[in-house]
């Protein structure tokens, strides 16, 4: 218990922090919202009217702490570029990168898991070398380069998908989840080839550990002792990087999010940015950050249950 | 052993189908995005850019926004493809003798998307709110010239204070919307051939027929616009066959498309030139300004950034504008590299270094500024190119005016040459190259006072020879604007400034 209230004290400095910083940053980098709202019509007396209305024109921490005491009310605001609420917004983005998140991370657990235990088991030597250097290779190249190559390998030359013809969850939630499958995949990628990795070497490591010799001595078979004794300890480092992998996966649908032009909350950051959208780039940089946050200490717990080393 | 390659066999079999069904679902679509039967046709479009926050005819900001909203707006009288005014929510317009009271006459039973009626006070409605909130400087200063605006039975009458030539055009701006309906920004009403039907930031925005329109109902039942913020995202969608249609392609990307589509080539009605800042140092000098000119070879600029296509410009007013373009102007400065120094020695500035800032997202921009580059490096001068962000350009370049030189290309909001040539008079508020020259502010003065429609010609010709005599900038082109369309759909026509009109594309057969 005592731990759950610290973890949450450490979430809210966090976001606090995480929150200023994002604030700060956008009085740094030129150019403000009215900008882009007025295009080549601004003139003087229009940027003036423009920033009250918005309300820019006040000082900037009472304008941090308006936002902070709203925040905490549980209201984001309304968009500057989309003249609507931020919920509103995000209700539409979120659910479509939480799905391709949570995709991908399926799709990496149930590809590298068993990947892993057969490269961890196996004694022949040109397995083990092909793993190694595919591993290299899958884990040197970045989700958006598969991105662009499958874009260009499935969708211009084997026609097998259209890029850029998202289906939205409201229209069709299988169609939805089709377009999502591939950038999902791109984005596993990396991720299985380390967990396969690490699952191997933690494989690897445990065989040569005495209690299997003790087993094997006392006449257990080989499957048996993987699955009873060695897959107990080497899936302690692996459960932890999943679920870390989790943070990571969906920090990675920014960027793939943009090769594959599905309308999520990574596009939405971005090109919020460029409009100088703050209250959007606020929201979504907190949610991310919350997400990371809570990410890392279910990594923590699920250690804590798994090793009964660390339950002192 | 064996049961582990089983599972492992498995999971590859499950991501197979997975992939299996992916691809199927996929092939269902093909076939909708392919059924063009004529009645219930649904043409998908690709955008290159989001749309304004505000969806309000008269709020809106971008060209790329109001291009598509063309089809949803109409004024008592609109553009054709030729740049004539026809009548839309008017049925018959009539100029008097001494041009100063224009009568339109409302249409007979014009409905607007919402289902109710167009009235007279809907008009007036219209007017008051356009001039008091549009965010068109030019549109509300015409606007703001009205004498007295009555309506008289379903006749709408305007009395101007002096004869003003391309009123019609401020009329074409003036969007007929309902007076008793507030959510214009987020869900439009008008009174044109598509209504808007749904809007999803940064994904799509659906247009239904309308299928009470007065005129020629259009062909196809719907319009899906795609939003992509990309132009190597929405190519790449295009060529893969998502997309039926797409506009403001480059040569290159037309170059290396590869599913068939029909090409079709017109210009993008924009004045792409070096904007150089008159008032800065050595640019404030006539010499300097004519001796790039005379630096840069537009022919090869085109053949270089373009293959060719495009065309040249002599000064701010692209060729669409016909009767007011002045074709003489394109070859006022032949490339001449000696003048150039000789010119350069005379004003002083020998060694001249200069930076030309250009928005970094507009790639055209950006390639023509590196062609630049290196021409002016063969007679001495040293430009170096600042690629910014479009924020960084509206607020230093646009507002700012704190720029030496900037490529970038202007487009008209409206069809009268003032929608371009406006801007360069001295105390305008967007004269972002601080152009200061009497004789043309007295030019455009007379050109907007005048009723004769000759005298009119006269007077803009005069002040884009003014522009190009003082070499005010160094004029490029209109670049060449490629639409590409998937062959099932035909009918697709330019217009001399930015508009794109769904209404005239029709399933082929």
């Amino acid at each position: 218990m005592k731990l759950v209230l610290k973890k949450i004290i450490s979430l809210i400095i966090t976001l606090f922090i995480v929150s200023l910083l994002a604030f700060l940053a956008f009085q740094i980098i030129p150019g403000d919202p009215t900008t882009k709202l007025l295009g080549t019509n601004a003139t003087p007396e229009k940027v003036a009217q423009l920033r009250s209305q918005l309300g820019l024109d006040r000082p900037v921490l009472i304008r941090y702490m308006d936002w902070l005491v709203s925040f905490v009310k549980g209201e984001f605001g309304t968009s500057y570029t989309y003249n609507r609420a931020v919920s509103t917004l995000l209700a539409d983005k979120l659910p479509v990168t939480v799905l391709l998140t949570v995709l991908s991370f399926l799709i990496t657990a149930a590809v590298s898991v068993p990947i892993g235990i057969w490269a961890g088991s196996t004694r022949n030597k040109w397995v083990d070398h092909v793993f190694v250097i595919l591993d290299q290779v899958l884990m040197a190249i970045p989700p958006f380069f598969f991105g662009m190559v499958s874009c260009f390998v499935f969708g211009i030359v084997l026609r097998w998908f259209m890029p850029g013809s998202f289906i939205s969850l409201s229209e069709s939630f299988s169609g939805c989840v089709s377009y999502l499958i591939l950038p999902a995949v791109c984005l596993a990628l990396p991720r299985i080839a380390m967990t396969v990795r690490m699952l191997r070497s933690s494989i690897q490591e445990e065989l040569t550990q005495n209690y299997v010799y003790t087993a094997r001595s006392r006449g257990l078979s080989r499957s048996g002792i993987m699955r009873r004794h060695i897959l107990k300890n080497a899936m302690i480092p692996v459960v932890t990087f999943l679920a870390v992998s989790a943070a990571e996966i969906m920090t990675g649908t920014i960027i793939i999010e943009q090769v594959f032009t599905i309308p999520g909350t990574g596009r939405l950051l971005v090109s919020s940015i460029g409009n100088r959208d703050f209250p959007v780039v606020q929201a979504i940089i907190v949610i991310l950050a919350a997400w990371i946050v809570i990410v890392n200490f279910t990594a923590d717990m699920l250690n804590h249950w798994m090793d009964p080393r660390l339950r002192q | 052993m064996s049961r582990r390659n089983i599972a492992l066999l498995l999971s590859s079999a499950m991501l197979a189908c997975a992939l299996g069904t992916f691809s199927g679902a996929t092939m269902v679509m093909a076939d909708e995005a392919g059924s063009a039967s004529s009645g219930d046709a649904a043409l998908t479009v690709g955008l290159p850019q989001d749309l304004d926050n505000s969806l309000d005819p008269y709020q809106i900001t971008a060209a790329g926004t109001r291009e598509v909203l063309f089809n949803v707006y109409e004024g008592l009288v609109k553009p054709d493809t030729d740049g004539n005014f026809v009548d839309a929510v008017a049925s018959e317009h009539e100029i008097s003798e001494d041009g100063l009271t224009y009568t339109f006459t409302l249409r007979d039973g014009v409905v607007f998307h919402n289902g109710e009626e167009v009235t007279i006070d809907d008009v007036l409605y219209s007017f008051e709110t356009c001039a008091a909130t549009t965010t068109s400087t030019a549109v509300a200063g015409a606007l703001s010239d009205i004498q007295d605006i009555t309506a008289d039975g379903d006749k709408v009458v305007i009395t101007l204070p002096a004869a003003n030539s391309s009123f019609l055009s401020t009329v074409s701006s003036v969007t007929i919307v309902p007076a008793s309906y507030t959510d214009q920004a987020t869900a439009p009403v008008g009174t044109g051939p598509f209504k808007f039907d749904s809007y999803s930031p940064q994904d799509k925005v659906v247009f239904v027929r309308n299928d009470d329109y007065y005129g020629e109902k259009p062909a196809l039942a719907k319009v899906t616009c795609k939003i992509y913020d990309d132009a190597n995202a929405l190519f790449t969608a295009l060529d893969s066959g998502s997309l039926d249609m797409a506009f403001h392609l480059t040569v290159d990307q037309v170059n290396s498309l590869s599913n068939g589509y029909n090409v079709l080539e017109g210009e993008m009605n924009l004045v792409q030139a070096l904007y150089l800042n008159n008032a800065r140092a050595p640019f404030d000098d006539e010499r300097v300004r004519q001796a790039l000119c005379y630096a840069i070879d537009t022919d090869s600029l085109l053949e270089l950034t373009e293959d060719g296509h495009g065309a040249k410009l002599g000064s701010s007013v692209y060729p669409s504008f016909r009767k007011y373009f002045d074709e003489s102007l394109v070859d006022a400065y032949p490339y001449d590299p000696e003048k150039a120094a000789s010119l350069l020695q005379e004003a002083g500035a020998e060694g001249l270094s200069f930076t030309i800032k250009v928005p970094g997202n507009y790639t055209p921009h950006v390639d023509t500024a590196n062609v630049i580059v290196e021409m002016l490096s063969a007679v001495g001068i040293n430009a170096v190119i600042e690629k910014v962000e479009w924020n960084t350009w509206l607020t230093e370049v646009y507002q700012g005016r704190d720029f030496d030189a900037t490529v970038i290309g202007f487009d008209a909001a409206y069809l009268s040459p003032d929608a371009l040539l406006q801007r360069w008079v001295s105390d305008d508020s967007s004269n972002m190259i601080s152009y200061n020259n009497a004789d043309y502010d007295a030019a455009i003065e007379k050109a907007q006072s005048t009723t004769d429609d000759e005298e009119q010609v006269a007077a803009y010709k005069e002040a884009q020879k003014i522009l190009s005599d003082t070499a005010a900038n160094v004029y490029l082109q209109d670049m060449a604007d490629f639409v590409v369309l998937n062959p099932e759909y035909t009918g697709y026509e330019y217009y001399p400034l930015y508009a794109v009109d769904f209404s005239r594309i029709r399933p082929a057969q």
